[in-house]
């Protein structure tokens, strides 16, 4: 129980500082982006909606897997489909980047 | 352990390991996609270990499958629907409500844990002190960052609102909770009291939130994003799994810092914010264009502003909120496009354009702009006194040399440097102040030219004074509105215009339309 207790207090403080360390280098430019994306992973929680769901018996229970399975999967799939909505938009400057694909048609057209 | 404990327990590790490498991925704008996306796929490997253990496990029943599919079905197209239809401006009210039900289902798995177990034989007390931990912060998330989302559509009041008693209200609230919770920390397995602490803490997140004004609202759901974290960590905590402590523990950190970033490029405290007070909330409808009496402002034309504009090599425009909320950035991105014709153009971003930082440059990002025409403040600032114009869009505080002296509302603000610059062009509705409440000194320089308009018009000039054009001959068959004939600006090195234009070309002719029909003035080879 202890050593369990101690892992999962090890594991909360070094991630923690590895957060600290990864996003310190993230550019303002990305920081809207970093928040929706770091606000998607924190759906991870629907995990424990899984877990509260398979320990339900009672409807009071079974309430809460409901709501707490609602919640996190909006949670996650809203997320995931508006950091990747956001970050696609980032685009380099065409002339550059339009060597990897889809720059033919633009010489045939001019 | 067996095989299967073992491989759930690796792909819990790979989900942990896959966040991580995304955040990292998350520092330069050409990796950030790929970074969200192994985010993502961490996610799915990490949902199916949770199947495959529950499955293995078989303690779910018939009744708890429906329940849980029903839920996550529902939910998961509540989130799709409403990520996919919000508009770029409206970003962050969606990403606050996210929030909030993150936040909401990291008390209820801790609640769910505890119904489920109360009565049974005891539970360790660090299992408690966690459960309590997320059925206070939960909760706190939950509707705190509600309000937030409604005070940042306009649901809620953006002014900062206190009710009588606010103050009062809010230390009942705080006693209630933690008295409450030492009662269940004692040992007492109480559904009631945690029902009782559930409602204190819902009730704190409202009445902390209230008072906070509409400019320090994006703090706080960034302060409520890290709150989250710390929540999903201690369910991980109370249900013994290790993807939710790394998880949250990952996203406590990454909030914790972004609500402190945010904080110190507004020239706030992050204690101020959520004390509220100084916070006041959007400036009004515009007063009309006329400043105070004694004011001596340079007045200039749309025309003034173009002819200055087509004879600059150097141009850096800083966009603002007012520039988002006229919902001119496709206008802004068009205007850049005419501009790189003969001119070096970028926008230079403070941190908090926008309403949050780099919300703007999703914004730009959205009008096509590509992401090297943009550049931070730190790297746009030595740029400043070698620029032609600078084109101040909607961008007020962030502009005011007042900050670099002391004993003003905004001193000690990191700034752009825009007073450095040979010639000022403001667009700007009227004279009113910015969230600080205080006069801008760049706004009366002799060099500052004022363009009364609002964002969308004043930056449409380009294509409405093409038709005039009273610097060309009436005779040049110019496509480009800033270039006519032999008069377009001298002593540009001929050198360095074939790959410009080459870079403009492509981009003109790329999937989406980069210009209205008519307003393309790209055509290879013409303008000269």
């Amino acid at each position: 129980m202890t050593t369990s207790l101690m892992s999962d207090i090890y594991m909360f403080v070094l991630a923690i500082l590895v957060g600290y360390e990864v996003i310190t280098k993230v550019p303002s430019t990305l920081h809207t982006p970093l928040m929706s994306a770091s606000n998607a992973i924190h759906g991870i929680v629907i995990i424990g909606a899984i877990i509260t769901a398979s320990q339900a018996r009672t409807t009071a229970g079974y309430v809460l897997a409901f709501v707490a399975a609602f919640f996190a999967a909006m949670n996650v799939a809203g997320g995931y489909s508006l950091t990747d909505r956001m970050l696609q938009m980032f685009r380099k400057r065409p002339g550059r980047a339009g060597r990897d694909g889809g720059s033919g048609q633009p010489e045939e057209l001019s | 352990m067996n095989a299967i404990s073992i491989a759930v327990a690796l792909a819990y590790l790979l989900a942990a390991a896959g966040f991580v490498v995304a955040l990292h991925l998350m520092n330069s704008p050409a990796t950030a996609r790929l970074g969200s996306r192994l985010s993502w796929l961490g996610m799915i490997v990490a949902v199916v270990a949770a199947l495959v253990s529950v499955i293995r496990d078989a303690t779910i029943t018939t009744t708890g499958w429906i329940v849980f599919i029903a839920g996550a079905a529902a939910g998961g197209t509540v989130g799709l629907i409403m990520a996919r239809r919000v508009k770029m401006t409206d970003v962050l009210q969606v990403v606050s409500i996210f929030n909030a039900v993150g936040g909401g289902a990291a008390a209820l798995v801790a609640a769910g844990d505890f119904v489920g177990l109360a009565g049974g034989a005891g539970r360790p007390t660090w299992v408690m002190i966690a459960t309590v931990l997320d059925v206070i912060i939960g909760p706190v998330t939950f509707s705190g960052s509600l309000v937030a989302a409604g005070k940042l559509q306009g649901w809620v009041s953006s002014r900062p609102v206190v009710f009588p008693g606010a103050r009062p209200v809010t230390a009942a609230l705080a006693v209630i909770g933690v008295g409450a919770s030492c009662y269940l920390l004692a040992g007492h397995d109480s559904i009631p009291v945690l029902i009782l602490v559930t409602c204190s803490a819902l009730g704190f997140g409202v009445t902390m939130a209230m008072p906070i004004g509409g400019a320090d609202i994006p703090v706080v759901v960034a302060l409520l994003n890290a709150f989250t974290g710390i929540a999903v960590a201690m369910a991980g905590f109370v249900i013994g799994n290790g993807a939710l402590i790394i998880g949250g523990a990952l996203v406590g950190a990454s909030g914790g810092i972004l609500t402190v970033l945010m904080a110190r490029a507004m020239n706030r405290s992050v204690l101020g914010v959520v004390m509220g007070g100084f916070g006041t909330g959007d400036s009004g409808p515009a007063a009309g264009p006329a400043g105070g009496p004694g004011v001596s402002i340079r007045r200039i034309s749309a025309e003034d502003a173009a002819i200055q504009l087509a004879y600059a090599s150097k141009v850096i425009i800083v966009p603002g909120y007012g520039l988002a909320a006229a919902q001119a950035q496709h206008e802004a991105a068009e205007l850049t496009a005419v501009l790189q014709e003969h001119a070096m153009v970028f926008f230079a971003i403070h941190p908090v354009a926008g309403r949050m930082p780099g919300h703007m440059n999703v914004l730009l990002a959205e009008a096509n702009v590509p992401y090297e025409d943009l550049k931070e403040m730190d790297a746009a600032n030595p740029e400043f006194p070698t620029a032609d114009v600078v084109l101040v869009v909607g961008a007020n505080d962030v502009t005011n040399p007042a900050a670099r002296r002391p004993g003003n509302p905004v001193s000690g603000m990191p700034i752009l440097n825009v007073d450095q610059a040979r010639s000022v062009i403001v667009i700007k509705r009227s004279m009113g102040h910015g969230y600080a409440g205080i006069d801008n000194e760049l706004y009366t320089d002799p060099k500052t030219g004022m363009f009364f308009a609002d964002a969308k018009t004043g930056l449409a000039w380009p294509r409405s004074s093409r038709r005039s054009r009273p610097w060309c001959p009436a005779d040049t068959g110019a496509q480009d509105p800033f270039s006519c004939g032999g008069r377009s600006r001298a002593g540009r090195s001929p050198a360095t215009r074939p790959p410009r234009r080459a870079a403009a070309d492509g981009r003109a002719h790329e999937g989406r339309a980069r210009r209205p029909p008519g307003a393309a003035p790209t055509t290879p080879g013409r303008s000269l």
